[in-house]
């Protein structure tokens, strides 16, 4: 009987839970992609004007849109638009943007690079930072430096971006004199003098997603805590720190982790404002000045790129969860 | 700001230099003489660069390409920076025949592209044909239409057109028909002309690298050996640049700014021009048909508040014609209309509409726009006209508001001569007649004056041009701007040039740099 049971359990739990759960999410994250790419197709086609009226400007008579129109392919029908769109994206072609002719693949790759650069170093930096603060603020919770991290978080989480840029700019460039300013990236650039470029953007992503991060784990530590068997942790005499780093932690590291790659994110594709003010070639900035002359070839791999790197990162944040937590491999 | 530490740097500096040269009691005001210096690597911080541009000149639309093209390309005729007349380019001389409507001509000699190829005239056609194709989508393709046909003998050129224009030549100097070999044919994004500089790199949106074309035609330009063009969209950004040293120049100074930079180790470029803000009224769409109610709004309207709140008094008042006085041949005798509520509101009974007037507006399509509408509603307002302001998104503005709402607001750029402001803002063909215009006295005087040789009577014809639209015409313009840039006193030689922006967007070949 018993060992009825025991096999009954072995051949309904799957061998290799871990790598099932990848392909079964990385079956979900084409079909997700596939999804938003109708979203993205439909949403760039709702824009108001298009490539011909918006690339003419002021100069555009009905003729040349017409003529530039055709030329594009833009009087054929929203469906074969989008199939021949799909086509082009399984040969793994995004085709040429329709503003500067050259292919979108490349141009895209380069500024993506870019941008890993820039989200890459700015977690590098914040990431640590926040999570040893939060670990710090729940071990003197409500005392006196809880209280300055939570304030200082604070007010970090309510200035905007661009302002902590303008901030630093002030201090570093003007006062201090530190800094590389524009931070523009070249080819060929060396390794050190790329670093002194990143140093004004990186710092001021890492100041805005900081708090964020650090807010998340205080407040998701702080929630374990709470929970009887820390306090049977803390009734037997370990060391605080220790509770927190062993038995508090990894219990604790999955909704943290989440808003980590959340900003993450949002750091790779979402850094507009700061490459606008920093001159930084990122990949924000290329897709808003595509999204303004209407350049939909570039629109539509920004928009997939950027799901993607959304999907991905999602799905590596539960991988990670899976591996620090046994019991969410199996799901019920 | 950098004041302290500037002056201290300069200070060890100039001593630096005293004690190099032996001549340590040399005043530096004698160092800052007219005579061009030399070398150096020059950095400019300008704006208007997105990651769209290409170096094909049909495309160029922005301030960015202007000061990029410029550099490396050459144009057929040039103009003059204070008169704004034609001077010669690629074309050494040229004449014209037949009442102006054929004008040849003459190749300069010994001219070679930046790929060692020798300049022909087949280039200049070729180069014409191709703006001239719909196919290639140039900017300027409005500009010749009146071109018939573009031939080539030796090294003649000549250009025959439907009608006659006395100004034509004017329309060669136009930035986007940059000479290119083969007319740009073969790859129009070759960045090859005949300019003063060499592309070595360009990244859209990014920067641009160039250096100086050793085989230049023209000595006369180019001073520094090598220049950088580094995108900066941001006007807080090109004011730090500029201000931490990190660029010797920087373009689209906004006017609330100025005031703090003026008292740095900087200079400020206030240079009067042709550009103008509008109030379009759709001529032929109620109630805006009825002049009286045209002329009450423009009575309504405060310039002066305008200039001085939104412009920060760095433009001139405008008097609802789009020329003022950078224009040759400006009728400079018509008397400037003032705001008077009294006048206002009696044109505004005499119309016999009484309900509330709305304007369309968006911030992006000049810096202040709701400003200046809202200090527009409160000035009316005591002329007892409400106006409504509708805010409308930046994005898409030029496509679905303008040129769709009987009222809203918009901007002009320079253009080269009074003819050509005049037929593409008034035209009855143009499709940028932002207030369907259609007044068969004016479009016949503009065609008399495009074709009339005697200087004095042009004159007379573009006053009356002036008057009609001014009285009768949808136009309310309320002031010109005048274009703001800066630099380090490092910088010398900028020419404030009545053409354009950015001295006509020949900055780069005309400055130089002190040590």
């Amino acid at each position: 009987m018993k060992s009825l049971i025991a096999r009954g359990v072995r051949s309904t739990a799957p061998r290799h839970p871990l790598a099932r759960a990848i392909i079964h999410r990385l079956l979900l994250a084409v079909i997700l992609l596939w999804g938003v790419s109708l979203l993205i197709f439909a949403a760039v086609n709702a824009l108001p004007g298009d490539f011909a009226a918006a690339s003419l400007g002021r100069a555009a008579t009905p003729e040349a849109i017409a003529s530039i129109r055709q030329s594009l392919g833009l009087d054929k029908p929203l469906v074969t638009r989008y199939l021949l769109w799909m086509l082009q994206i399984f040969k793994g072609d995004f085709g040429l943007s329709w503003a500067s002719q050259q292919p979108v693949s490349a141009q895209l790759g380069h500024r993506l690079l870019n941008s890993l650069w820039l989200a890459g170093a700015a977690a590098l930096l914040a990431i640590p930072v926040a999570l040893l603060g939060g670990l710090f603020a729940v071990r003197y919770l409500h005392r006196l430096p809880d209280r300055v991290i939570t304030l200082v978080s604070l007010i970090i989480l309510s200035l905007p971006e661009f302002l902590i840029g303008y901030l630093l700019i002030q201090v570093l460039v003007l006062h201090v004199g530190v800094s590389t300013f524009p931070s523009t990236i070249y080819d060929g650039m060396s390794l050190p003098d790329r670093l002194s470029a990143l140093l004004l953007p990186v710092l001021t992503l890492a100041i805005a997603v900081l708090a964020n991060m650090l807010r998340s784990a205080r407040s998701a530590l702080m929630s374990v805590t709470s929970t009887p068997w820390m306090e049977t942790a803390r009734l037997k005499g370990l060391p605080p720190l220790r509770i927190l780093w062993r038995h508090a932690a990894p219990n604790a590291i999955s909704p943290v982790l989440t808003v980590i790659a959340m900003n993450l994110a949002g750091l790779i594709v979402g850094a507009m404002i700061i490459e606008v003010i920093f001159v930084y070639p990122g990949v924000g900035q290329y897709m808003v000045d595509a999204v303004t002359v209407r350049d939909i070839p570039v629109v539509q791999a920004c928009g997939l790129v950027f799901a993607a790197v959304y999907i991905l990162l999602n799905l590596l944040v539960d991988m990670l969860a899976m591996a620090a937590n046994p019991r969410l491999r199996f799901p019920r | 700001m950098p004041n302290s530490w500037n002056r201290r740097d300069f200070l060890k500096l100039s001593l630096a230099a005293g004690a190099a040269s032996g001549l340590s009691f040399t005043p530096p005001a004698a160092a800052a003489d007219n005579t061009p210096k030399k070398g150096g690597h020059l950095k400019l911080g300008i704006d208007g660069a997105a990651t769209t541009d290409v170096l094909d000149p049909a495309s160029w639309i922005s301030s960015y390409m202007m000061v990029v093209g410029c550099a490396w390309g050459d144009t057929l005729v040039r103009t003059d920076p204070v008169s704004g007349k034609a001077i010669p380019g690629l074309a050494e001389s040229w004449e014209s025949a037949d009442k102006s409507s054929r004008w040849i001509f003459t190749l300069r000699k010994g001219v070679q592209f930046h790929n060692g190829q020798a300049l022909t005239a087949e280039d200049v056609v070729k180069t014409l044909s191709r703006h001239r194709d719909p196919k290639f989508r140039s900017g300027v393709i409005a500009y010749l239409s009146s071109i018939s046909t573009v031939t080539s003998d030796g090294d003649k050129i000549t250009i025959t057109l439907n009608e006659s224009n006395v100004d034509f030549p004017l329309v060669l100097s136009l930035w986007n028909l940059q000479i290119q070999p083969g007319g740009g044919y073969e790859n129009p994004n070759a960045g090859i002309g005949t300019g003063p500089y060499r592309i070595v790199k360009f990244e859209a949106g990014v920067y641009t690298q160039l250096e100086k074309n050793p085989h230049d035609w023209d000595s006369s330009r180019g001073n520094v050996a090598s220049a950088e063009v580094i995108a900066i969209n941001d006007a807080s950004s090109r004011v730090a640049a500029l201000s931490t040293g990190k660029v010797h120049f920087i373009s689209g100074l906004s006017p609330k700014i100025v005031a703090l930079l003026k008292s740095g180790p900087v200079t400020i470029y206030n240079t009067p021009g042709r550009g103008h803000y509008t109030l379009p009224m759709m001529v032929n769409t109620p109630p805006f048909d009825n002049n009286d109610l045209r002329l009450a709004l423009k009575l309504a309207i405060d310039r002066q508040q305008i200039l001085d709140r939104v412009l920060g008094g760095y433009g001139s008042l405008g008097n609802d014609f789009p020329v003022n006085s950078a224009y040759p041949l400006f009728p400079a005798d018509i008397p400037q209309r003032q705001y008077d509520a009294d006048q206002a509101a009696f044109h505004f009974k005499k119309s016999g509409y009484s309900g509330p007037i709305v304007l369309d507006v968006a911030e992006g399509v000049f810096p202040g726009a709701v400003d200046a509408a809202t200090l527009f509603q409160l000035s009316a307002q005591k002329a007892g006209i409400k106006i409504d302001i509708r805010r409308q998104p930046d994005d898409g503005y030029w496509n679905n508001v303008w040129r769709n709402k009987p009222f809203c607001v918009s901007s002009w750029g320079t253009r080269l001569t009074q003819d050509l402001i005049y037929s593409l803002e008034l035209g009855p063909s143009s499709a940028s007649n932002e207030t369907n215009f259609a007044n068969p006295q004016f479009a016949s005087l503009l065609k008399l004056a495009r074709a009339e040789e005697d200087e004095a009577k042009r004159r007379t014809l573009y006053h009356d041009i002036a008057l009609i639209v001014r009285d009768e015409g949808g136009t309310l313009l309320p002031v010109f701007n005048n274009y703001l840039n800066a630099s380090s006193n490092k910088l010398q030689g900028y020419i404030e040039d009545v053409g354009n922006d950015l001295s006509n967007g020949h900055v780069i070949s005309r400055v130089w740099l002190n040590n």
